[in-house]
């Protein structure tokens, strides 16, 4: 996302390159890291909203345990999980040519894992509510589980949805701990809270103050698009 | 044959209902007090809830066989619906709900074709472009009944269709249901606790009780449709 906006067009809109490298890391990654874990989260959600099996409780404790666990503990696992020794870092080998620790990729897994819990909790629920008389009347009408869940379940949960993928979107954005620890901040992979933490590291308070405000921007944006979704009447 | 033949067994908590009946062409009222497993009665049929004992035939085809484990799912039972509240589905305009209902495999187009005609049938074609939010109950009601009967099916099942309206509609919408169902020559199982209801769309009622069958007899009518030849029955 760096490479598509020319550094001369950023300096003629007068954003530095210290603020458009990492936004456009940080956007970068928590979008791929969102479009991951929408596909994945709303799914388990479905699962979980809908299964009945043993150990629905206990599939969703584990993966929500992110929301609980500081950043630094779940940076750590995956560091020691992604870059340790083993058949993990083996298949990151195999499959990228190089471990994911201290890559752009990298950050994208911590981001996902620092997300998931928030697109999984929020499509439960929303999916979970949906009245089940809809579904029991789009099945006398002949559509098959299939048609029901993508026609009428997951549209008519769609509120909960789209706020559970923005604020696991802002998760994401946002996430500092995890991402600092896998990526040791190194260029290609210092996000907007890692930038700031450097700026202030290194003394820079005006680069810090600057960094903080367009963070609170954002921050501000991603709160009012899911308040706004909050508001809409369903239909 | 039986357009439906029911002998089922289903207890939920303390509740057993325990039933055996048939139903002919026409349209079949099980009539009784609200808590005595006539819904339940719709629900087993429909596919909704397994029966515990017990067998359910529709139009010759066992749907559910409890001894040979056998349950044909609600989706392949070829029945039409009509809730009590409507159950439209809300994100969709009426002409797609219908059309949703449609079953055969045929374009789009031709899809929403079908279901246009159905709503011309039912007085409601000027609604398809709505939201089922903004329709009355009357309207939603007569959305629900083309709904019900667009996917061709071999069963029409009511539950309380009238029953959330307003006496001038309930009056008018009766007239409409009978009318419609009788010209489509879909035999239909109605639910209701209204006996006047009972009497104005039945041509046979069920009486129910507790879970039971305790009688049913032909209702005297002049407006009997082509298959109209009463059923048989003792009046209780």
């Amino acid at each position: 996302m760096t490479g598509l906006v020319p550094h001369s067009w950023l300096n003629g809109l007068g954003i530095p390159p210290w603020v458009w490298d990492p936004l456009s890391i940080s956007l970068h990654a928590a979008l791929e890291a969102t479009l991951v874990v929408t596909v994945t989260g709303v799914a388990l959600g479905f699962v979980l909203a809908k299964g009945r099996f043993p150990g629905r409780g206990a599939i969703e404790t584990l993966f929500s345990l992110p929301i609980a666990l500081p950043p630094t503990v779940v940076g750590y696992y995956l560091l020691t999980r992604l870059g340790g020794p083993g058949p993990i870092r083996d298949a990151e080998v195999h499959l990228f040519g190089h471990p994911l620790t201290f890559t752009f990729t990298g950050i994208v897994v911590a981001q996902i894992v620092e997300s998931f819990p928030y697109c999984l909790r929020f499509s439960r629920t929303a999916i979970a509510v949906v009245d089940p008389r809809f579904e029991q009347a789009a099945r006398a009408m002949g559509l098959s589980r299939w048609r029901v869940a993508l026609l009428v379940t997951l549209p008519l949960a769609r509120r909960g949805i789209v706020a559970g993928i923005a604020m696991a979107f802002g998760r994401a954005l946002g996430d500092f701990g995890a991402t600092m620890i896998v990526s040791g901040s190194v260029p290609m992979a210092t996000t907007m809270p890692i930038a700031l933490y450097n700026a202030v590291f290194f003394g820079s308070h005006q680069q810090a103050m600057v960094l903080a405000l367009v963070q609170v921007g954002a921050a501000l944006i991603i709160l009012m698009g899911v308040s706004r979704l909050g508001k809409v009447r369903p239909w | 044959m039986s357009a439906l033949e029911v002998a089922v067994t289903r207890r939920v908590g303390e509740f057993e209902l325990d039933v055996s009946f048939a139903v002919e062409s026409g349209i079949s009222v099980l009539f009784g007090p609200s808590g005595a497993g006539k819904t339940l009665t719709l629900s087993l049929i429909a596919g909704l809830l397994r029966p515990d004992t017990g067998t359910i035939t529709i139009n010759g085809h066992v749907v559910s066989d409890c001894e040979r484990s056998l349950f044909v799912s609600t989706q392949e039972r070829r029945i039409g619906m009509v809730f009590q509240d409507g159950l439209l589905l809300p994100h969709r305009t009426v002409l797609d709900n219908v059309a949703l209902a449609v079953r055969q495999r045929t374009a789009r187009r031709e899809r929403r074709a079908m279901a246009l005609s159905w709503l011309e049938r039912v007085g409601a074609s000027q609604l398809a472009d709505r939201r089922p939010g903004s329709l009355s109950g009357g309207q939603r009601q007569r959305v629900a009944l083309a709904r019900g009967l667009a996917g061709d099916p071999a069963l029409v099942l009511l539950d309380e269709p009238l029953s959330s309206l307003d006496e001038s509609v309930r009056r008018d919408l009766g007239d409409l249901i009978r009318e419609v169902i009788v010209a489509s020559g879909v035999p239909a199982l109605l639910v209701t606790h209204d006996p006047d209801e009972a009497e104005k769309l039945g041509d046979v009622v069920i009486a129910y009780r507790e879970g039971r069958v305790v009688g049913s007899r032909p209702v005297e009518r002049t407006d009997r449709g082509p298959d109209g030849e009463g059923s048989e029955g003792e009046p209780t």
